[in-house]
């Protein structure tokens, strides 16, 4: 494979459109609702109308919008049909000659579309996930293609400082300066790691990334195993995710067959493989030590940092991990340049975010905005609130490690730093709105109760102190607890935080502190009322 | 239960390596060891394996697994029991697993749950006693935009009710009565 090689696939693909493109969603969300057999039936339609040479039904990635699924869109206009259903092929077909459909339309000019910048979700809703050529024909492969033939390793990893990219996975990270110490450490065998374990319930931006545009992670993954001097790469994916999985597998073997991954790259002397290893349902696995002793096919255990994963990672080697999300940044960034990236978003964040909107809001779906954009932005203008108009109270941002932003807070920027005053974090971008029918001790209790059961066992403070702050807001809710409860779940909290292994341990009070934090009153009204001496509770409040 | 493998381990081998050599699930469970060159950092891929092949992971499965990797029993029965994802009891005919990420909680995920639990009168995590339905919850299947979904039989079915619920696992239920 040269470079005239690629323009040629990519020259063909472009050939080859045809006037009319229905754009079908095949990511999970409209693939549970049936856009399969949507995509079937359009598919049938087109060739009962006689019109196979001026139409073409394209099964994508996601289109964003998921409670409105399955989802179409067509092309050149851009009608966007909602809902569809395999019985409706024939009319919305029927629409391209002239005809009518009683298919619901959505508004693509609505603010959840036109406020959206995509850099990481570029591709997605317009490429066909499952073909390589579709992936190249939007510029892709052109990234790597670049570095192997026109850049030192030295060159990626300054460009990337450059750019101030953060880690993705939710801690943010430095990404420059992380893959500049994997390829300062000297070894003969280095590996690159891809982190899709994304556990956090409420979120799905990895799954839709992976789901959605698979080749855009194995070119910034073989980008980063240039720069760093590595190999090898692998890909955990959670075993929930099979939709992924699979076009993550067939993605591989395309690259292999097109000299994408494998030996001589370009015909440079670079050789760089993948291997996808499946997760098995462990909450800690996301954690980057014990992600390691899993891809080794060992319980999935963290130990103490440093040595960090930089120096000594999977089987002792120099290992760089990074999210799903921070890898399909790298080619976009290579290829349209570090200064380009900077320019969008924060002093301190770099890039866009996306956000998995979900919970108690009108418009559930994948959005990416700007780093710095409004909290009310997202979740007024672009989510449309909460359904029926309810007044929302809280959004919660991190899963089990982040906390709950009040409303109060919602002109807050969406960067590492505020969020982090908040007293939540940015996460890996599951973002659940809550409104007033939502009881907050509840909320820290759900998410208690998960880090509890996801507790990987090794340190005290996590495995005893989860069980203890679990058993305290049980007694809360149930109206038993007193004041003296109540200072006891805070000091816990702040135990647990300061002296656990890990990153589960050392966040998982974050729910409950937050909680505490903005609706304290929530708490207190629940608590017995005591009386005057030692404290002894005299009656409950029933 | 440790215990149990381990004290028994020498006199029921060479019976679990006949058994194995008649039943051909062994032998694509073996053809996949080759397959990752019987490498130990395999051995997750090979679990998942097995339990597509046999439904659960059983003592005995555990041990040829662990003869064939050349591993302590001990490892390979430590990674079976630390992810959730492997289970140790055979499971039902069909199987319901009900999301209880936080979007699907916040949206009544709780509700269904209780209502296919008092159906089935089972609990989360528990088999119908005459093995047609194991019902099961699970972390975050990230299928947010659909919340509550609930995965029947492999099928992720989206926007749940616990009436959508119940009558969906009836036809499972009801042959036990």
């Amino acid at each position: 494979m040269v470079i005239d090689d690629l323009n040629a696939i990519a020259e063909a693909e472009r050939a080859a459109r045809k006037k009319y493109t229905l754009r079908c969603c095949m990511a999970a969300g409209c693939h549970s609702s049936n856009s399969v057999a949507v995509k079937k039936a359009l598919e049938q339609a087109v060739k009962d109308a006689g019109l196979e040479d001026l139409v073409e039904v394209r099964g994508v990635g996601c289109m964003r919008l998921c409670c409105q699924g399955p989802l179409v869109q067509v092309d050149p206009d851009g009608t966007l049909y909602e809902k569809v259903r395999p019985e409706d092929s024939a009319s919305l077909v029927g629409t391209l000659k002239g005809g009518t459909t009683h298919v619901q339309k959505g508004d693509p000019n609505s603010p959840f579309f036109t406020e959206q910048l995509s850099i990481v979700l570029a591709n997605s809703g317009y490429i066909d996930p499952e073909r390589i050529e579709s992936y190249i024909a939007a510029d892709g492969y052109r990234a790597l293609h670049d570095v192997l033939r026109e850049m030192t390793p030295k060159e990626v990893v300054d460009e990337i400082i450059k750019s101030g990219l953060r880690g993705r996975g939710g801690a943010g990270f430095p990404t420059g300066l992380k893959w500049g110490t994997v390829a300062k450490t000297e070894s003969a065998q280095k590996y690159v790691i891809c982190n899709a374990d994304e556990g956090d319930p409420g979120a799905f931006m990895d799954r839709s990334v992976l789901e959605s545009d698979p080749h855009s992670i194995l070119e910034g993954m073989a980008i980063a195993g240039y720069a760093v001097g590595a190999n090898q790469g692998f890909v955990y994916v959670r075993a929930e995710y099979p939709l992924a999985i699979s076009r993550l597998q067939n993605a591989i073997k395309q690259a292999k067959q097109r000299g994408l991954l494998g030996s001589g790259i370009f015909e440079s002397p670079f050789t760089f493989n993948i291997d996808v290893r499946i997760g098995a349902g462990a909450f800690v696995c996301g954690e980057e030590t014990a992600l390691m002793m899993s891809v080794e096919g060992k319980r999935g255990t963290p130990r103490p940092r440093p040595p960090f994963p930089a120096e000594s990672g999977l089987w002792g080697c120099p290992t760089l991990i990074n999210n799903v999300e921070t890898f399909a940044n790298v080619a976009p960034i290579l290829r349209k340049g570090a200064d380009w990236f900077a320019s969008i978003g924060t002093e301190k964040s770099k890039g866009t975010k996306v956000f998995a909107l979900a919970g108690k809001i009108t418009n559930t779906g994948l959005i990416e905005v700007p780093m710095g954009t409004k909290l009310r932005d997202i979740v007024e203008k672009m989510g449309g609130g909460a359904p029926d108009g309810a007044p929302i109270k809280a959004v919660q941002t991190g899963g089990p490690s982040g906390g709950c932003i009040p409303a109060e807070a919602l002109d807050t920027p969406v960067d590492y730093e505020s969020l982090a005053s908040l007293g939540s974090i940015m996460g890996s971008g599951g973002m659940i709105v809550m409104d007033d029918a939502t009881r907050m001790v509840d909320v820290a209790r759900f998410f208690m109760e998960f880090c509890m059961d996801e507790s990987c066992g090794k340190c005290v403070p996590c495995r005893a102190g989860t069980v203890q702050m679990h058993s305290l807001l049980e007694k809360i809710l149930n109206r038993e607890a007193t004041a003296a409860d109540l200072q006891r779940l805070e000091e816990l909290c702040q135990m647990v935080r300061d002296t656990s292994l890990c990153g589960l341990g050392q966040t998982a009070p974050n729910p409950v502190l937050s909680t505490l934090r903005f609706f304290r009153s929530e708490y207190e009204e629940l608590l017995k009322k005591e009386t005057a001496h030692n404290g002894e509770p005299r009656a409950a409040i029933r | 239960m440790i215990a149990t493998i381990s004290n028994t381990k020498k006199n029921r081998l060479p019976e679990i390596l006949e058994h194995a050599s008649g039943d051909k699930r062994f032998k694509i469970l073996e053809a996949h060891m080759k397959k990752h060159q019987f490498k130990h950092d395999a051995l997750i891929e090979v679990l998942h394996k097995a339990q597509e092949l046999f439904g659960y992971l059983e003592d005995d499965l555990l041990l040829f697994v662990a003869y064939k990797l050349k591993l302590p029993p001990s490892r390979v029965y430590g990674v079976a029991t630390f992810y959730h994802f492997f289970t140790l009891k055979p499971q039902g005919a069909h199987t319901c697993v009900v999301c209880m990420g936080t979007a699907c909680y916040v949206k009544g995920a709780d509700k269904v749950l209780a209502a296919i639990e008092q159906a089935a009168k089972i609990k989360a995590g528990g088999t119908t006693p005459d093995n047609q339905l194991s019902l099961m919850t699970a972390r975050c299947i990230g299928a947010c935009g659909i919340a509550p979904a609930v995965v029947y039989d492999g099928t992720v079915t989206p926007r749940q009710t616990p009436e959508l619920a119940v009558q969906h696992v009836k036809g499972w239920i009801d042959h036990g009565n």
